[in-house]
């Protein structure tokens, strides 16, 4: 199933509460970060692309699928997007377990039974999920849930995975354990990514392109080793740090 | 006990189960629409819906009279055929269901208020349209609180009197219930009887808000793989 990675085309206006979310950009890569400090429009993008945010204009394309043409009125719904969003907390189904959620999916995976059963077996595989399939999601770990979360997407057999600061609920060790996880599935499955960040390491780790926000707009973009030395944005991270300077002390 | 006591007791039972049945499912909607949705005069509905909490039930009944009258907006005049409803069991479910009915939409609203919108996107992002996120992901996800709305709604079409006596009456083996019969045995003075069907309301009401805390309390069921 080896093929390029589809072309991204992203065109989105979206008025939010102090600002315009006006983003545009285009993106083959398999890995593209979205870097900002918090509140720089990074989780309305991801929204829009996966056709959550009903208010955003603009266009919308991935391969031959357009998403969104609004100069056309067309708005494709989230359901028909085929998009594998995993969010910060996870958001598992309360009343499921483990198995039910990564089966929420499934539905519209190719290959019929046996194709979407091979799905979720190599997704099992991957994620080492097998252990806690019965499990009840109450019971598990915030780094075990955000596996689930993303073996929930995976299963689904998305044509673009949106993930939304994955690793940002969990402590510094749990990231580390869950970070390899996000390499193994960007080797293993050929589905490209979006990943959404405010930690460099994340970004530089996973990222083979990136866009930097700031108030809504890109500000930098290239490839991260290039991006992430940049002065201004090392100056947005430090910000974000809390390193910025005498208004942010505590 | 006297037969009026039992007769009254399986009335009220059918009726109230009535009752529930018939308001479940629009009150659901209802309430599914004030939770959800954004429209032009969702006010205007929703004061409509609450108006039976606060007008005087027998005021409730009376607009039902009329509607049903012959000459009403729902009589045999209008409707080509007489649906023989006035003075029946039927009326009293109709009465007691208009009465249940803000309260079960309320419960219920507050129900879907109480289900994170997010898990309904997450829904939709894996695949589902708006009608299989609302059966598979909505509904499960506030089974309990809509039972506990059921049962509350129950409780008020057993307790329901004035609005019910307007419509159906109040006919000894036809349309009395627990609440007319109270009512009877106290102004004829039996005191033997009106002590039962005491007896017999408590016990329900005690069983109801019970199974309600209960819901309230209990944890979530969890569905195992579809």
């Amino acid at each position: 199933m080896k093929e390029a990675t589809e072309r991204l085309q992203v065109r989105i206006k979206l008025p939010l509460d102090s600002f315009d979310l006006d983003v545009a950009f285009d993106t083959s890569s398999q890995a593209t970060g979205v870097f900002g400090v918090s509140g720089a429009g990074k989780t309305n993008l991801l929204r829009s692309i996966a056709g959550l945010e009903r208010r955003a204009r603009g266009y919308i394309r991935l391969g031959e699928a357009v998403w969104l043409d609004s100069s056309r009125r067309f708005f494709l719904r989230p359901e028909h997007r085929f998009v594998g969003y995993v969010p910060q907390d996870g958001l598992l189904f309360p009343h499921k377990n483990v198995r039910g959620n990564l089966l929420a999916g499934t539905h519209r995976a190719p290959g019929g039974r046996n194709g979407q059963q091979s799905t979720f077996q190599s997704v099992c595989k991957v994620l080492e999920l097998e252990p806690f399939l019965e499990r009840d999601i109450a019971t598990l770990s915030g780094g075990e849930k955000q596996r689930v979360a993303l073996g929930r997407a995976l299963c689904s057999a998305p044509r673009l995975l949106l993930l939304d600061e994955p690793l940002a609920s969990l402590d510094v060790a749990l990231r580390g354990k869950v970070l390899p996880f996000l390499r193994r599935v960007r080797e293993e499955f050929d589905i490209p990514l979006i990943l959404v960040s405010h930690e460099p390491a994340e970004v530089r780790a996973l990222c083979d392109d990136m866009i930097v926000l700031e108030q809504g707009r890109i500000v930098a973009r290239g490839q991260p080793r290039e991006v992430l030395t940049q002065r201004h944005v090392v100056s947005l991270i430090e910000r974000e740090k809390g390193w910025g300077g005498p208004w942010e002390q505590e | 006990m006297e037969n009026t006591t039992l007769d009254a007791l399986r009335l009220t039972l059918v009726v109230a189960s009535a009752a529930t049945l018939l308001v479940i499912m629009p009150a659901t909607a209802l309430a599914y629409l004030l939770a959800r949705s954004e429209f032009p005069l969702k006010n205007v509905l929703s004061a409509l819906v609450g108006l039976p909490l606060v007008l005087p039930p027998t005021a409730v009944g009376y607009l039902l009279l009329e509607s049903f009258a012959s000459d009403g907006i729902l009589g045999s005049g209008r409707l080509g055929f007489d649906p023989g409803i006035l003075l029946t069991w039927k009326a009293a479910v109709i009465a007691s269901a208009v009465m249940a009915l803000p309260l079960v939409v309320r419960t219920a609203k507050v129900t879907f208020e109480g289900v994170d919108p997010r898990l309904e996107m997450m829904a939709r992002t894996l695949g589902h349209g708006r009608l299989s996120t609302f059966f598979r992901y909505t509904l499960p996800l506030a089974s309990r609180g809509l039972l506990a709305a059921a049962i509350l709604g129950f409780t008020r079409a057993v307790g329901e009197f004035g609005a019910t006596v307007t419509v159906a009456g109040n006919i000894p083996g036809r349309t009395q219930t627990l609440a007319s019969a109270i009512f009877t045995a106290q102004q004829v003075g039996n005191h033997r009887e009106a002590s039962s069907l005491l007896v017999i309301s408590l016990l329900i009401g005690f069983v109801a808000i019970l199974s309600s805390e209960y819901l309230a309390r209990k944890k979530p069921e969890h569905h195992h793989a579809r």
